[in-house]
C-alpha cells in the first residue's frame, strides 16, 4: 500500500507541487490529510528518504532534497521487465511478433483515449 | 516500547455454544487498530470484555491504566464507544442527544460537535426516528467523537454505509487522530477500510486470534507466487507456503501463497526446475481468507 503513496509523493515532487527544499507535511498531518494509516505513511517516507528524494532530520520537519533522485532507471527497468513478460507470453500463446507489436501500440492508444 | 491505551492478556470467556480463548491484544497509543473476523468469530465478544459489559472468566484487561471490570466506571470517562445496536432514542432529535451527552461529560467539544454535524450533514432538530442507518451511524459517531475520549472503541462502524458516508466517517476518525495520544479500536468485516486507516490488524476466527500484527510488514510478508511446474518436478517444501486453495495443483500451473516471502523461496522453486511466473501481493482481503483456511485446516488435522 506505501508503494501507491510513494508514488504519489514522487509525482507531486516531480511537478514541484512539493518544491525542492522545502518542508513536506508530518507523517501524521499527511495520514490525516489523506485518510491514510499512520504507519503506511511513516513506510512511504522511509522508503523516499532511503532514496534520496526527502531528507529526514530528528526533531525537524522532513524536506524535499535539494537535488531529489526521482528513479527514472526505476521506470526503465519495469519497461523491460512488462515487454519481456508480454514477449513471452505472445511467444506461449503463438502470437506472431508483428501481432504483437500492434497490440502494443493499440494500448498506446487506448492509453492516450482514457486520459483525454 | 510505546505506551498502551490497552492491554489484553490470556482473556478467555466460555459459553455455552462459543468460548474465546487465549485472546492477547495491545493497542499502542495512537493508533488505529483493525478487528478483523467473520460474524461470530468473537470480535463483539471481545470488545464488550474490553469495554467491562462482559466480564472475562479468565485473563486481565488493562484500559487506559484501569483494570477492567472493576475499574471500568472510571476507564469509561476516557472511551468512546460507537457498537451497532446502540440504540439513540427514537423521538428525540440529534440535538437532544447532544445536550444529553454535553450533560454527562465534561470534555464534550461543543464547536467539534458542531463542525461534525456539518460534516456528517446532519441537521440539530432532526428526530432520530426520521433517520437513515447511515445518519444513525453518524449521529452515533458525533456523540462519542465530540467527547474526545483517548480511546474510541468502535464495532463496525462502516458496515451498511454508503460509499460517501464511509468516506466521511473514515476521515473523521483519521482526524481524530491528528492528537498522537488517541487511539482507536475498530472491528470489520470490510478489509478495505481497515487496510486504509489501520496501523496494527488483528486476525479473530472462532473465538481466538489467528494473527495480529502492523499492517505494512503483513501486506509484505504475504505473497502469491504463480508457478509453471513440469510433471517430473516436485515442488520443495518451504517454510510458511500453504497450498493454494483455489489453485490447487491441476496441470502444470500452480500457486503458492506464502505468508513468510523472501526470495530463497523462488529460488528453491527455480532450483527445482520450476519456473516462476509471477510473485503477486495480496490484497487483505485475500491474506484473511487465506489465513482462516489454512488454520481451520490445522485444526482438523
Amino acid at each position: 500500500m506505501y508503494v501507491q503513496i510513494v508514488e504519489q509523493i514522487q509525482r507531486l515532487i516531480s511537478v514541484g507541487d512539493w518544491p525542492r527544499g522545502e518542508e513536506i507535511p508530518s507523517i501524521r498531518q499527511l495520514a490525516v490529510a489523506l485518510s491514510v494509516s499512520v504507519i503506511t505513511i511513516k513506510r512511504a517516507y522511509l522508503e523516499l528518504e532511503r532514496e534520496g528524494v526527502i531528507i529526514t532530520q530528528h526533531g525537524k520537519p522532513s524536506r524535499v532534497a535539494q537535488e531529489p533522485d526521482l528513479r527514472p532507471m526505476d521506470h526503465q527497468a519495469e519497461l523491460a521487465r512488462h515487454l519481456a513478460e508480454a514477449a513471452r507470453i505472445g511467444e506461449l500463446m503463438g502470437v506472431p511478433p508483428e501481432e504483437l507489436a500492434a497490440r502494443l501500440i493499440a494500448a498506446v492508444d487506448e492509453t492516450k483515449k482514457d486520459r483525454t | 516500547m510505546t505506551d498502551l491505551a490497552a492491554r489484553l492478556e490470556g482473556v478467555s470467556k466460555t459459553y455455552a455454544h462459543f468460548s474465546l480463548q487465549d485472546i492477547g491484544l495491545d493497542l499502542p497509543q495512537g493508533s488505529v487498530t483493525g478487528f478483523i473476523g467473520a460474524n461470530g468469530a468473537g470480535k463483539s465478544t471481545t470488545i464488550r470484555i474490553l469495554m467491562g459489559l462482559v466480564h472475562q472468566d479468565r485473563g486481565s484487561v488493562t484500559v487506559m491504566g484501569h483494570a477492567m471490570p472493576a475499574a471500568q466506571a472510571a476507564a469509561k470517562r476516557d472511551i468512546g464507544f460507537v457498537s451497532e445496536d446502540m440504540r439513540l432514542y427514537k423521538a428525540a432529535t440529534v440535538g437532544w442527544h447532544m445536550d444529553f451527552v454535553r450533560s454527562v461529560f465534561p470534555g464534550w467539544d461543543q464547536a467539534y460537535a458542531d463542525q461534525l454535524l456539518r460534516r456528517f450533514d446532519l441537521k440539530a432538530e432532526h428526530p432520530v426516528k426520521g433517520l437513515s442507518h447511515g445518519q444513525r451511524v453518524k449521529a452515533a459517531l458525533l456523540l462519542a467523537l465530540a467527547r474526545r475520549p483517548r480511546l474510541l472503541v468502535l464495532d463496525e462502524p462502516t458496515t451498511g454505509l454508503d460509499p460517501v458516508a464511509r468516506h466521511e466517517v473514515l476521515a473523521a476518525l483519521m482526524e481524530a487522530l491528528m492528537d498522537e495520544s488517541r487511539t482507536i479500536l475498530f472491528s470489520s468485516q470490510n478489509t478495505l477500510d481497515v487496510e486504509q486507516i489501520s496501523d496494527q490488524i488483528c486476525f479473530i476466527d472462532r473465538g481466538r486470534i489467528i494473527e495480529s500484527g502492523d499492517k505494512e510488514s503483513f501486506l509484505d510478508r504475504w505473497r502469491r507466487v504463480r508457478l509453471d511446474v513440469p510433471p517430473d518436478v516436485t515442488l520443495p517444501a518451504q517454510m510458511g507456503a500453504i497450498p493454494s486453495p483455489v489453485a490447487s495443483r491441476s496441470g502444470r500451473l500452480t500457486a503458492v501463497i506464502t505468508k513468510s516471502f523472501d526470495q530463497g523461496m523462488t529460488d528453491a522453486y527455480q532450483a527445482a526446475g520450476a519456473r516462476v511466473l509471477s510473485v503477486e501481493p495480496m490484497t487483505l482481503e485475500e491474506i484473511f481468507v487465506a489465513n482462516v483456511l489454512s488454520n481451520r485446516e490445522a485444526a482438523h488435522q
